[in-house]
C-alpha cells in the first residue's frame, strides 16, 4: 500500500458539470444569421465558443443539432488543430489544441472553406524554393 | 537586449508555419477577449511587431505573479509572447545577481529609454522613508521612481501593485501603497488578481504588442477586455442563481449538483476578472468550477472586505452593491449578459479598428 492509499479519504467526485447553461439558443440564432450573411454577402463570420459561459453539456448538445458533415480535416501546426464541416454546408467546428493537445480554442466557423486550410502563399513560394533547388540539383539522365 | 526581428520571425525560426502563426494569432485573439474578425488584424501588427525591452521590478510581494506567468506548460501562446518580450530585468528569474544585476538594469534604461516596458508586481512601503524593503540598497520606492521615468507605460501585475494588496491590509504597517498612488504623468494599467491569470498577464503584453498602446481601462485602470464583466455575469453557475437554487454548505446536494455559490460566500457578482471565460490551468477550471466561491481577489482591499464564506448579502465594508444583489436573488435578470457582452466587445473592437 503507498502512502497516499494509506490516507482515509473517499472521492466522491466533484462538482457537476452535467448542466445548461442557456447559450445554447443565442449561438444557434447567431449561426442562422452568419449563414444568411455569408449566403447574401458572402462574407465569412466566427463565433468563439470560449467568449461565453458554454458548459460540456451545451457543447454535446450543439454538436448534436449541428451533426456531422462530409469533410473532415485535421491540421498539424503548432499542435493539433480539427476541422469538421457539419451537416450544414458551409456551417464548421474549428477546434485549435496546443502541442500537449489542450484545447486553445473552439471556433464556430461560417465558411465555403475555412481559411487556414488553404495553402499559405508564402509556404508555397518557399516550397517552390525548395522544388528549383531539387531539381536543379537532379543527376543528368 | 531588444532587436530588429519581428515576432513572425521568430515564431517561424521555431518551426512554426504560416497555418501555425495564424492559428496563434486566434488563439492570441481568444485570449485578449477580442473577436474571431480581428484575427486578421492581429496578425498583421504581430508580422510587424518588435521585441520590446521590458523591466520588471518585484517589491512587497510573494512571488505568486511571477509563478503565474512562468508555471505554465510550453508551448503556450503565454510562453510564445512572453519569450518574444526582452525581459531585461527581473531578479527572481535573471541569471546575473548583485551589481551586474543592476548594471544590466541600468543599461536597459539608458538603451531603450522612454521606450520600455516598465512591470511591477508587489506593493511600494511609504513609512519610514521606505526602509521596509529595498534591493541593492535602494529602496522600492527610489527605484521605482527612478525607472518610471524612462518606461512608455507600466503594467501593475497583481493586486498589490495594483492597490496595495496584502501587504496594505489593515493595519498596513509598512505603509503599502500601489504604483498609482506613487507615479503619475505615465500610462498604467492595473492587472490585479491574487495572483492573475497567466493569460490575462500576456494578454496585455500581446495588446501592447499588437497595437502599440495600452487596452481600454475601467475606472480602475484595469483592461476592459478582460475585467469588463463580472465573474457572477459570465459564470457558468449563473443559470442556477436565476433559478435561486443555491448550495447552502459545501456538501450539501446543491454543492453536488454544482448549484450557486451565492449563500456560500461567493464574491463573483462584485468581482471584475476573466476566470469565468479564460479559466485557469490552460483553461482547465476555477476557483467555482472546483466548488469554492469567488474571494474577489481582484478588487482593492480584497482582504479587509470580511469573510471570504460570508455572503455579500451579510454585508460587507463598502458594499452596497451586494445588498443591492441579494434583494435580487432569484429574480430574473436574464442569462441574455454572455450575449450582451459580446456585444460590448464588438464595440470595444470597433474603437480599436478607428
Amino acid at each position: 500500500m503507498s502512502g497516499l492509499d494509506s490516507i482515509p479519504v473517499r472521492v466522491e467526485g466533484g462538482p457537476s458539470q452535467d448542466f445548461r447553461t442557456d447559450n445554447l439558443q443565442p449561438v444557434l440564432v447567431q449561426l442562422q444569421q452568419a449563414v444568411e450573411h455569408l449566403l447574401a454577402a458572402g462574407e465569412e463570420t466566427t463565433i468563439d465558443l470560449g467568449a461565453m459561459p458554454f458548459s460540456e453539456r451545451d457543447e454535446a448538445d450543439l454538436r448534436e443539432r449541428l451533426g456531422v458533415g462530409e469533410v473532415a480535416a485535421t491540421l498539424d501546426a503548432f499542435g493539433p488543430t480539427r476541422i469538421e464541416e457539419t451537416r450544414f454546408a458551409g456551417v464548421w467546428l474549428i477546434e485549435h489544441q496546443d502541442a500537449e493537445q489542450r484545447r486553445l480554442t473552439l471556433h464556430l466557423h461560417v465558411a465555403r472553406v475555412p481559411e487556414i486550410l488553404c495553402a499559405p502563399i508564402d509556404d508555397i513560394a518557399d516550397g517552390l524554393a525548395v522544388l528549383r533547388a531539387m531539381n536543379l540539383n537532379l543527376p543528368d539522365s | 537586449m531588444s532587436d530588429e526581428k519581428t515576432l513572425a520571425e521568430r515564431l517561424r525560426e521555431r518551426g512554426i508555419s504560416r497555418r501555425g502563426f495564424m492559428k496563434f494569432c486566434a488563439a492570441t485573439a481568444s485570449m485578449m477577449a477580442l473577436p474571431p474578425m480581428m484575427i486578421p488584424k492581429i496578425a498583421a501588427a504581430l508580422e510587424q511587431a518588435k521585441r520590446p525591452s521590458v523591466i520588471w521590478l518585484s517589491f512587497q510581494e510573494c512571488t505568486g505573479c511571477t509563478e503565474s506567468l512562468t508555471r505554465s506548460h510550453a508551448p503556450t501562446i503565454e510562453g510564445l509572447i512572453f519569450d518574444h518580450i526582452s525581459l531585461d530585468y527581473h531578479h527572481t528569474l535573471q541569471a546575473a545577481a548583485g551589481d551586474a544585476a543592476e548594471h544590466a538594469r541600468e543599461a536597459a534604461m539608458k538603451d531603450n529609454w522612454g521606450k520600455y516596458l516598465l512591470v511591477v508586481d508587489g506593493s511600494i512601503p511609504l513609512k519610514d522613508d521606505g526602509v521596509y524593503s529595498t534591493i541593492a540598497g535602494i529602496t522600492n520606492l527610489a527605484m521605482l521612481r527612478e525607472v518610471a521615468e524612462g518606461a512608455a507605460a507600466i503594467v501593475s501585475v497583481g493586486t498589490c501593485a495594483a492597490f496595495g494588496g496584502l501587504p496594505k491590509a489593515d493595519p498596513n504597517p509598512t505603509g503599502a501603497a500601489a504604483v498609482s498612488e506613487i507615479i503619475s504623468g505615465k500610462p498604467i494599467v492595473n492587472v490585479p488578481g491574487c495572483p492573475p491569470i497567466p493569460t490575462v498577464i500576456t494578454g496585455v503584453l500581446a495588446h501592447f504588442l499588437t497595437f502599440g498602446k495600452l487596452p481600454e481601462l475601467d475606472n480602475l485602470n484595469r483592461p476592459k477586455v478582460f475585467y469588463g464583466e463580472s465573474i457572477h455575469d459570465r459564470c457558468y453557475r449563473r443559470a442556477f442563481y436565476e433559478r435561486g437554487q443555491f448550495a447552502e454548505s459545501f456538501d450539501d446536494e446543491g454543492a453536488r449538483e454544482g448549484w450557486c455559490l451565492f449563500k456560500l460566500g461567493c464574491k463573483g457578482p462584485v468581482t471584475y476578472n476573466a476566470c469565468a471565460t479564460t479559466r485557469w490551468n490552460e483553461g482547465t477550471s476555477f476557483p467555482i468550477a472546483s466548488g469554492h466561491g469567488c474571494i474577489g481577489c481582484s478588487e482593492p482591499g480584497f482582504w479587509d472586505k470580511g469573510g471570504f464564506y460570508d455572503a455579500l448579502s451579510k454585508g460587507t465594508h463598502d458594499s452596497a452593491e451586494g445588498i443591492a444583489l441579494a434583494a435580487g436573488v432569484g429574480a430574473a435578470i436574464g442569462v441574455a449578459a454572455a450575449m450582451g457582452a459580446r456585444v460590448r466587445q464588438a464595440r470595444a473592437d470597433n474603437k480599436e479598428d478607428a
